[in-house]
């Protein structure tokens, strides 16, 4: 436990030491805020239109899937291509630990970012009356939390498997735009036959904007979340206790 | 503390380490001399559990380096070639980060007092980036023996530094050496005579001798070799050397001098200067030939019978 933290707070604070990571908490934070600008002064011409926490948390979960790559394929492809990857080896620390303690770091710099986006529900609940619905406010951040787990468990995983950082990106993208917006109309195009109901289980932003978003919790979409994020830690440390073999 | 037995690494086709059967002991500085692809980095690689062998068997303070890795690693320094750092930490924070990676208790002080060893204090919160290569070389040094490890593996710890820092990380290693066992690579030969008290030298992945690095020279030296140099034309020199006793081969040397071999056992060098002297030649320089580590390495690698014969017996 020790030795995860102690990868995972050097991970974080290392976020904090480069200019791309506040560029990414930054770009996030002006988008969600136009968004939600411009929700408000939809709200204002449509007098039926009553906006919730989804006209903060729908931008956020597509711009954290795009800024995932971004945040995640330094992770182990950086210590690679580096050889720091020699000192993390040799340290009393398992495979395990490592792979968890970096997942941990970008975890909560995900977090972080995602924390930041709360003052938008709390300016929204002085402009509502009598106040925004606080089931999905709940919901929504939770799901949005699981989201950012599953998004930083596929990038740990896939950074293992490169020495090159922009390779590491692409592959990261590349699964990430497969099943944020590909196997969602496949699953659709099969119809829901056994095979288009794999596609549909599959697909990354389903479960969050289908149900977690409105208030709806359900075991399935928490345990997919958590199931992705374990794989891809798991594969992770795989992939490092492998790469010692060759 | 350490014993390897008969300790293979194949990559792929590629037989990088073959059957290594070596063994060190507490307060012993093992050095490992080789020409680049000799297998020494990937012997340091498994002794510091960073990698598996193919076969064989290392044991590090009573630890299996396979089955007991963490163990193993929890006592083993490990200072890789080309020292890897994190060039936007600071000193300090890199220290800090890797003592607590160890454990180490009270890591803010160790880090200080090991930051004082090897004179970094001033340059506590430099960021590694701004560092020359002396002090990264340092650095790795100070990360190696942070948690007071009972063996310390340093993979060409003076690479890359001046004279001066060269010295001084010599004499830090022979500090160390006292209390710890130390194995370290490096393909100078005056390095392990100076720092280490024994040698391996390997070669295409096994030790083509073992034994301490003065014996190891005055060895495959066989006979003693000398140069000497006079002032004006030496056209009867080297008929007079011939002539002295004990003499065994005479040939040209750099700088129109020549070189002379005695036979082991006889110092001819006086007679030699005298019979100079006394035919009128102004003697400018006479002195004995060391072989290079390189010379070394040519002898061990062409299969010359004399270093053959020596590696058999070693």
């Amino acid at each position: 436990m020790r030795n995860i933290w102690t990868i995972a707070r050097r991970e974080y604070n290392h976020y904090f030491s480069t200019p791309v990571a506040y560029l990414i908490a930054f770009a996030i934070l002006l988008v969600v805020g136009i968004y939600f600008y411009l929700n408000l002064e939809i709200a204002i011409l449509q007098p039926g239109f009553v906006p919730g926490v989804e006209i903060t948390l729908g931008p956020l979960a597509t711009l954290m899937m795009l800024a995932t790559p971004a945040i995640t394929t330094r992770l182990l492809a950086e210590e690679q291509r580096m050889g720091t990857i020699e000192l993390l080896l040799t340290a009393p620390v398992r495979d395990i630990e490592l792979v968890l303690g970096k997942w941990l770091g970008a975890f909560l710099f995900m977090a972080t970012i995602v924390a930041l986006t709360l003052v938008y529900p709390f300016i929204l609940n002085q402009l509502v009356d009598p106040g925004i619905d606080q089931g999905p406010l709940i919901s929504g951040y939770l799901g949005m939390l699981l989201l950012c787990a599953a998004l930083a468990g596929i990038g740990v995983g896939v950074s293992s498997l490169f020495g090159s950082q922009i390779a590491a990106f692409a592959a990261t993208m590349g699964v990430l735009v497969l099943l944020w917006w590909i196997v969602g109309p496949v699953s659709q195009v099969l119809g829901m036959t056994g095979g288009g109901q794999i596609f549909a289980y599959l697909d990354l932003g389903q479960h969050f904007f289908e149900n977690l978003l409105w208030g709806i919790i359900d075991l399935e979409d928490v345990v997919f979340y958590l199931s992705l994020a374990a794989l891809g830690i798991f594969s992770g440390a795989v992939i490092v206790e492998s790469r010692r073999w060759r | 503390m350490i014993r390897v037995e008969g300790l293979t690494k194949d990559y792929g086709a590629r037989r990088a380490i073959d059957r290594l059967t070596f063994s060190a002991e507490k307060g012993e500085i093992l050095g490992f001399l080789g020409p680049n692809g000799a297998g020494k980095t990937t012997t340091m690689r498994i002794l510091s559990g960073y990698m598996p062998p193919t076969s064989g068997k290392v044991e590090i303070a009573g630890f299996d380096v396979v089955e007991q890795s963490l163990e193993v690693r929890r006592r083993v320094g490990y200072m890789p070639e080309t020292v890897p750092l994190y060039p936007e930490m600071t000193v300090f924070d890199y220290l800090k980060f890797m003592a607590d990676l160890y454990h180490v208790p009270d890591a803010g002080a160790r880090v200080d007092e090991v930051l004082a060893q090897v004179d970094m204090e001033e340059r506590a919160s430099s960021y590694i980036s701004s560092l020359s290569k002396g002090m990264r070389q340092r650095v790795g040094l100070a990360q190696a023996i942070l948690h007071r490890p009972e063996v310390l593996i340093l993979d060409e710890p003076t690479i890359g530094l001046d004279p001066a820092q060269i010295i001084e990380v010599r004499s830090l290693i022979r500090e160390i050496g006292r209390e710890h066992t130390v194995l370290l690579s490096t393909h100078i030969l005056s390095e392990a005579q100076q720092v280490c008290n024994r040698v391996l030298i390997i070669n295409r992945g096994r030790i083509a001798a073992e034994d301490s690095p003065e014996r190891l020279q005055s060895a495959l030296l066989g006979a003693q070799r000398f140069y000497v140099r006079v002032a004006g034309s030496p056209e009867g020199l080297p008929d007079l050397l011939r002539g002295v006793p004990g003499v065994t081969g005479v040939g040209p040397g750099e700088d129109g001098g020549f070189e002379f071999e005695a036979a082991p056992g006889v110092e001819a060098r006086p007679e030699v200067a005298r019979r100079i002297t006394a035919q009128g030649y102004e003697l400018l320089e006479l002195r004995p030939l060391r072989l290079s580590l390189e010379e070394i390495f040519l002898q061990l690698t062409r299969e010359d019978p004399a270093a053959a014969e020596y590696a058999k017996q070693a």
